[in-house]
C-alpha cells in the first residue's frame, strides 16, 4: 500500500472521527463554555440524572425503538424471503420498490405523508403512530442485511432435508431460520439503532407526550451549544457504537 | 444464488411470506403519497384537519363530484410562480448537486484506499467507517457547531496559528451546510464504492502495471471505468436524501439558507399550511423520482448496506 493512500485513509477517519471526539472531549469539561476547557469534570453527566424531561424522552425513544425494530425485523425477513426464496411473481418488482424506496426517499416526505395518513383515518398520534413509521423505513434495511445472509446461505442443506421428508415450514424452522438467525438479529439491531436516531419522521407523527430523545435533543440544540447535550450525546454514540459493532460481528460470522 | 423453487412461488405459503410486507409498506408508505398527492391539490383552513375539501361520505355522489370540483392546482401555481419556492428548488439542487460531486472526488480516493488497504486491516478499517453511517446524523451535525462558530476551535486554532487575523465567519453560511453535508453523508458514498471496488479483480491491475503504467495511470485507466457504475450509486445515494435534508441547513445554515426539506418544514410546522406542504412534498417527489429509479436499476437496494 502506497504512502499515498496510506495518507488518504489516515486524513478520510480523521475526517470522519475527528467532531465525534471534540464533542466527547468536550462532555468533560468542567466550564460552561463549550470551546473553553476548563478542567476534566463528570458533571454533566451527573447534570443528566437529574434532568427528567430528557430521561422521560430517552424511555418513550427505547420503546418505540424495541417495537419498531421488531416488526421491521419480521417484515424486512418475510420480505427478504419473498424476493430470494420464492422466485417470480407478479408484485415482485412491487415488494422491492416499496421495501428499498423509504431507505433513500428524503425524510421529510416519509414523516408528513404518513402524518396526512394517521389525521386523515384518525389515528391519534402518539408512540404507536412513531412505531408504525419507524416499522416502515427501517423493513427495507432489514431486508437488505437478512436477503445478503440469504444469498450465501446453501441450498443444498434445505434440499437435503427435504429429501428426507421434511415439510417446506419443518425445513424453514429447523434449517432455514437458524442459519439467518445471526442476520435477523444483526437488521434488528439495525433497525433499533435507526429508530433510535430518527429526528425527522417523529417530528412530523409523534403527538403531546410523545417525546423522543432525538426530538428533545433537537429542541435544546436550537437553543445553542451546551454540554450538558454533548454529555447525552456521548452516550447516545457510545450506545450505537456497541449495537453497530455486535450487528456487523454478527454478521461476519460464517 | 440457486434457481428458485417453482413449486413453492405460487403456493399459499409464498403468499404468507409476501403478503405482510405487501400491505404494510402499501398501508403505511403507498397508500400515504396518495393521500399527500389529494392534499397537495387542497386548500388550507383554518380547521382540523387544517385543509379543504374534506370528503363528506354521507353525501354519496354529490359529496363526491363535491369533493373533486374544490381540488385545483393552485398551489402548484404558487410554487411556480413565487420565486421563494423556485429558488429553495434550484438551491436545493446546487446543494445536493454540489455536495454529491464533492463527495465523488473525497470519497473515490478513500473508498480505492479501502480496498486497497491489506486484508487483515480491511475488517477492522470498513467497520471504522460503517460506525459513523448509522450513528446519530443529528449528533454528527451538531458536532460541527462547536468547531465552525466565530469563537469555536477551528478559529481558534486558525487564529493560534496566526493564518488570520479575525475569526472566519462559517457557521450560518452556505459553506458550513456544504461542509455539514460531505460530512454527514461520506460513510453513503463510501460503502458502496468500497463494495465495488473491492470486488474488482486485482489481475487487471497488475497486468496494467507490467505494461508499465504507473498508479496514478492504473488508477484511472483501469480501475475508475469499472468502479464507475459504483461512483454514480454512491452519488445517487447521497443525492436523492440530500435534496430533502432539513436537519443540516436547519442547524448549519443561516436563517437564509433555502432548502426544499427546510421549507417543507416550515410550511407544516410554523405556517400549518399543510396542502402547500403537501406540494412541496410531491414537488422534491418528482425531482428525486429519477434519480430513485435509476439507483434500483444500478442494484441499489444491494449496494445500501
Amino acid at each position: 500500500m502506497s504512502g499515498f493512500l496510506r495518507a488518504v485513509l489516515a486524513l478520510g477517519l480523521t475526517f470522519l472521527y475527528a467532531p465525534i471526539l471534540v464533542l466527547a472531549v468536550y462532555s468533560f469539561n468542567a466550564s460552561n463554555l463549550v470551546t473553553v476547557w476548563g478542567g476534566f469534570s463528570t458533571r454533566w453527566y451527573t447534570a443528566l440524572l437529574s434532568n427528567e424531561p430528557l430521561i422521560a424522552a430517552a424511555w418513550v425513544s427505547l420503546r418505540v425503538a424495541v417495537l419498531a425494530g421488531a416488526i421491521a425485523t419480521v417484515l424486512g425477513t418475510l420480505t427478504a424471503l419473498a424476493l430470494g426464496r420464492h422466485g417470480r411473481f407478479r408484485t415482485r418488482k412491487l415488494l422491492t420498490g416499496l421495501a428499498f424506496a423509504p431507505m433513500v426517499m428524503p425524510e421529510v416526505i416519509i414523516g408528513l405523508s404518513l402524518l396526512l395518513l394517521f389525521v386523515g383515518v384518525g389515528l391519534d398520534r402518539g408512540i404507536l403512530t412513531i412505531v408504525i413509521a419507524h416499522a416502515t423505513f427501517c423493513t427495507g434495511f432489514v431486508a437488505v442485511v437478512v436477503g445478503a445472509r440469504l444469498r450465501g446461505l446453501d441450498r443444498v442443506l434445505e434440499e437435503a432435508a427435504a429429501d428426507l421428508g421434511a415439510g417446506p415450514v419443518r425445513v424453514f424452522a429447523t434449517i432455514t431460520l437458524p442459519l439467518l438467525a445471526p442476520a435477523i438479529l444483526a437488521g434488528f439491531l439495525l433497525a433499533f439503532t435507526l429508530s433510535l436516531d430518527d429526528l425527522v419522521i417523529a417530528s412530523f407523527v409523534s403527538g403531546p407526550g410523545a417525546t423522543t430523545l432525538p426530538m428533545r435533543l433537537y429542541s435544546q440544540v436550537r437553543l445553542g451549544v451546551n454540554p450538558e447535550i454533548n454529555a447525552a450525546s456521548t452516550l447516545l454514540v457510545l450506545a450505537v457504537t456497541v449495537a453497530v459493532l455486535a450487528a456487523s460481528r454478527l454478521t461476519a460470522r460464517r | 444464488m440457486s434457481a428458485p423453487d417453482p413449486g413453492i412461488s405460487c403456493g399459499w405459503r409464498s403468499w404468507m411470506v409476501r403478503l405482510p410486507p405487501l400491505l404494510w409498506l402499501s398501508a403505511f408508505f403507498l397508500v400515504p403519497f396518495l393521500i399527500t398527492l389529494k392534499i397537495s391539490l387542497s386548500d388550507a383552513a383554518t380547521a382540523m384537519p387544517p385543509y379543504l375539501p374534506v370528503l363528506d361520505w354521507q353525501a354519496g355522489l354529490e359529496g363526491w363530484s363535491g369533493f373533486l370540483e374544490a381540488l385545483d392546482f393552485e398551489n402548484y401555481a404558487v410554487l411556480w410562480f413565487d420565486t421563494f419556492y423556485r429558488d429553495a428548488a434550484l438551491s436545493s439542487l446546487a446543494y445536493a448537486g454540489g455536495a454529491s460531486l464533492v463527495l465523488v472526488l473525497i470519497g473515490t480516493p478513500l473508498a480505492y484506499a479501502l480496498a486497497r488497504a491489506p486484508t487483515r486491516w480491511q475488517t477492522l478499517l470498513v467497520a471504522l467507517v460503517v460506525v459513523p453511517f448509522w450513528t446519530s446524523f443529528l449528533i454528527r451535525v451538531y458536532a460541527w457547531i462547536a468547531i465552525l462558530k466565530p469563537e469555536g476551535l477551528l478559529n481558534a486554532g486558525l487564529l493560534r496559528l496566526g493564518l488570520i487575523a479575525a475569526p472566519l465567519e462559517i457557521l450560518n453560511t452556505p459553506a458550513a451546510v456544504m461542509i455539514g453535508l460531505v460530512y454527514a453523508y461520506l460513510p453513503f458514498m463510501v460503502l458502496p464504492l468500497y463494495a465495488v471496488m473491492s470486488r474488482l479483480d486485482g489481475t487487471l491491475r497488475e497486468a496494467a502495471a507490467d505494461l508499465g503504467a504507473g498508479p496514478g495511470r492504473v488508477f484511472f485507466t483501469v480501475t475508475l471505468p469499472l468502479a464507475a457504475p459504483g461512483i454514480a450509486a454512491g452519488a445517487l445515494l447521497c443525492f436523492i436524501p440530500m435534496i430533502g435534508e432539513f436537519i443540516i441547513p436547519d442547524l448549519l445554515g443561516g436563517s437564509d439558507t433555502l432548502m426544499l426539506g427546510r421549507v417543507l418544514w416550515s410550511e407544516f410546522f410554523s405556517n400549518r399550511d399543510w396542502p402547500l406542504a403537501s406540494a412541496v412534498a410531491v414537488l422534491m417527489l418528482l425531482i428525486v423520482i429519477g434519480p430513485v429509479v435509476l439507483f434500483r436499476d444500478a442494484g441499489g437496494g444491494e449496494a445500501g448496506r
